[in-house]
């Protein structure tokens, strides 16, 4: 092991695609299909005098996770914030019909900030083709889970999308979201929102708060070794969909209204959850946010 | 068209649809026989996580009542909601539930078609149109990612340097041609003919089975490389198993 590389003392937010890839499945496990060496460049961004990078952003393989094998799709959130392209799409929607065809698990490590704009329609019509691939590999019976705690978050299509998977791992750091703050004060004004208010950033879309209100399933440390443990226990859930999955959500989509459909802010449904001093909560360590977050509402066999 | 000419168009022999605080919701005679369920959005509503529940509540009733009749989604909309309290309250997984609820509807035995026939842009154009099994659209219709001057914002591009570059490409400006370029959009219909024929020929032939929308975005060059590179990498994928 080369002692400059200490995969297990990884920053989730602060690694790349291709290093969380590799500390998080069995070591040397990762095999890549349609890698940098076949030179899959989107085929849009020279007219905008853009760079392009030979992954597009997004590397794809199988690899073997806890000795089983699994198909794995990571986004690198350094290149163009992570954003979906025709062929950063496109190399996840063949992942997930293998997925299909294979009956494999698949994770998903989401590092984005949405619809890539310079190749705007192409983006958005692969954001629809991978949630039917999603949807269909499911319906089949695989597990397609999501690892979010990038450095870009989750964010527009990204977010449609990990609301499709069978569950959710997030950190303090991951941000789920469709709208993201900039746009929403752009289209709405600063009163709406004030994207310059990190903290309120953390606070409406960051990993606690999606936790919280059963927007993910498991709350861990910005670490690789934290993420497997989490993966591993995921992955002995059903992560069915059928009828009743989805009647279950719309079942907790309905009682999210009901319970916090008036609160303006998180501090707000955090308090409405009877956590007895909501302000605290950003504040809290992971041990600490864990042992105040059994009141929080889950989305077990209901997303 | 309006929403009203289109219904009456689509179903000579009647319809009970209405549409309630920006939601379209009824049933449609067929002429070919028997009933088609009407969903959607109009007067270019935002989408948010009220709307997008009570679609998707309709959606699964319909899913349980297993009467196998299509569900047609009339689409008139603006993007997903822009607001502080939708994205508070989850509204990523308001649109994925909306999306997936079609899904299944369509896996249990209700074909799905939509008919984009006004605005409709991202968020909320995913969870509704391009989450039904084939997406039709009516001319003037227009479908949009962002609007070219927030895109010139976001890219740092003048709106001048914009508008020029998407003369040159469909791939990323505003309009209905540049998503039936992409293969989003399966088949434009002629207002001139009878809308209610081209539903019964859309039911009665549905365009084959599987997501094609990569293999028509090659065809008609909006998009050259998505259905090459999905098909490799479920190749190479599958190979190595």
């Amino acid at each position: 092991m080369n002692p400059a590389f200490e995969p297990e003392a990884l920053s989730w937010y602060e690694a790349n695609a291709r290093q969380r890839v590799a500390a998080l499945v069995d070591p040397g496990s990762f095999r890549e299909v349609v890698g940098p060496e076949e030179r899959a460049t989107s085929p849009h961004l020279a007219l905008f005098d853009l760079p392009e990078q030979f992954d597009d952003g997004m590397i794809v393989g199988r690899a073997t996770f806890a000795g089983a094998p699994i198909l794995i799709a990571a986004q690198e959130g350094r290149f163009m914030g992570g954003a979906v392209g025709e062929v950063h799409g496109a190399k996840l929607v063949g992942l997930l019909r293998a997925a299909k065809t294979l009956s494999l698990d698949v994770l998903i490590l989401f590092d984005t900030g949405g619809v890539r704009l310079q190749e705007a329609n192409a983006g958005e019509t692969a954001i629809a083709e991978i949630m039917r691939a999603l949807v269909e590999a499911r319906l089949a019976g695989s597990r397609v889970v999501g690892l979010i705690g990038g450095r870009s978050g989750c964010y527009g299509g990204g977010g449609l999308i990990a609301g499709c998977c069978s569950a959710l791992v997030v950190t303090e750091q991951g941000r789920i979201s469709v709208t993201g703050p900039e746009v929403i004060e752009t289209n709405r004004g600063v009163e709406e929102f004030d994207a310059r208010d990190r903290a309120l950033v953390w606070r409406t879309m960051g990993g606690k708060h999606r936790y919280l209100i059963g927007g993910a399933d498991v709350f861990v440390d910005d670490g690789p070794g934290a993420f497997r443990d989490a993966v591993r226990d995921v992955l002995k859930a059903p992560g069915r969909l059928d009828r009743a999955t989805l009647d279950a959500e719309q079942s907790r989509l309905e009682r999210r209204l009901t319970r916090f459909g008036a609160s303006t802010d998180a501090v707000a449904v955090w308090s409405a959850l009877g956590i007895a001093d909501a302000p605290a909560v950003p504040g809290l360590s992971t041990k600490a946010f864990r042992a105040i977050a059994t009141c929080r509402e889950s989305a077990d066999d209901a997303r | 068209m309006t929403l009203a000419e289109i219904l009456a168009g689509l179903f000579p022999d009647g319809h009970d649809v209405v549409v309630t605080d920006g939601l379209i919701l009824g049933t449609g005679r067929r002429t070919g026989g028997g009933l088609v369920h009407v969903l959607g959005i109009a007067e270019g509503t935002p989408l948010g996580i009220d709307g997008a529940l009570a679609l998707a509540g309709l959606v699964l009733a319909i899913a349980r009542s297993g009467d196998g009749a299509p569900i047609l989604m009339l689409i008139d909309s603006a993007s997903q909601r822009m607001s502080r309290r939708d994205e508070l309250l989850g509204l990523n997984e308001y649109l994925a539930h909306l999306a997936k609820a079609l899904m299944l509807a369509e896996a249990e035995g209700h074909p799905t078609l939509g008919l984009l026939y006004g605005r409709s842009a991202a968020g909320a154009f995913i969870a509704t149109a391009l989450a039904t099994a084939h997406l039709v659209a009516l001319p003037g219709a227009h479908p949009e990612v962002m609007d070219l001057p927030s895109m010139a914002r976001v890219t740092k591009l003048s709106l001048d340097v914009l508008t020029e570059k998407a003369r040159a490409t469909p791939v990323f400006a505003p309009g209905l041609d540049n998503l039936v370029q992409t293969g989003a959009i399966h088949t434009v219909w002629d207002p001139e003919k009878s809308l209610a024929e081209q539903l019964e020929a859309h039911f009665c032939a549905p365009p084959g089975p599987g997501d094609r929308r990569d293999r028509l975005g090659a065809e008609r060059g909006g998009r050259p490389r998505a259905a090459v590179i999905a098909e490799r990498v479920a190749t190479h994928v599958t190979e190595r198993a």
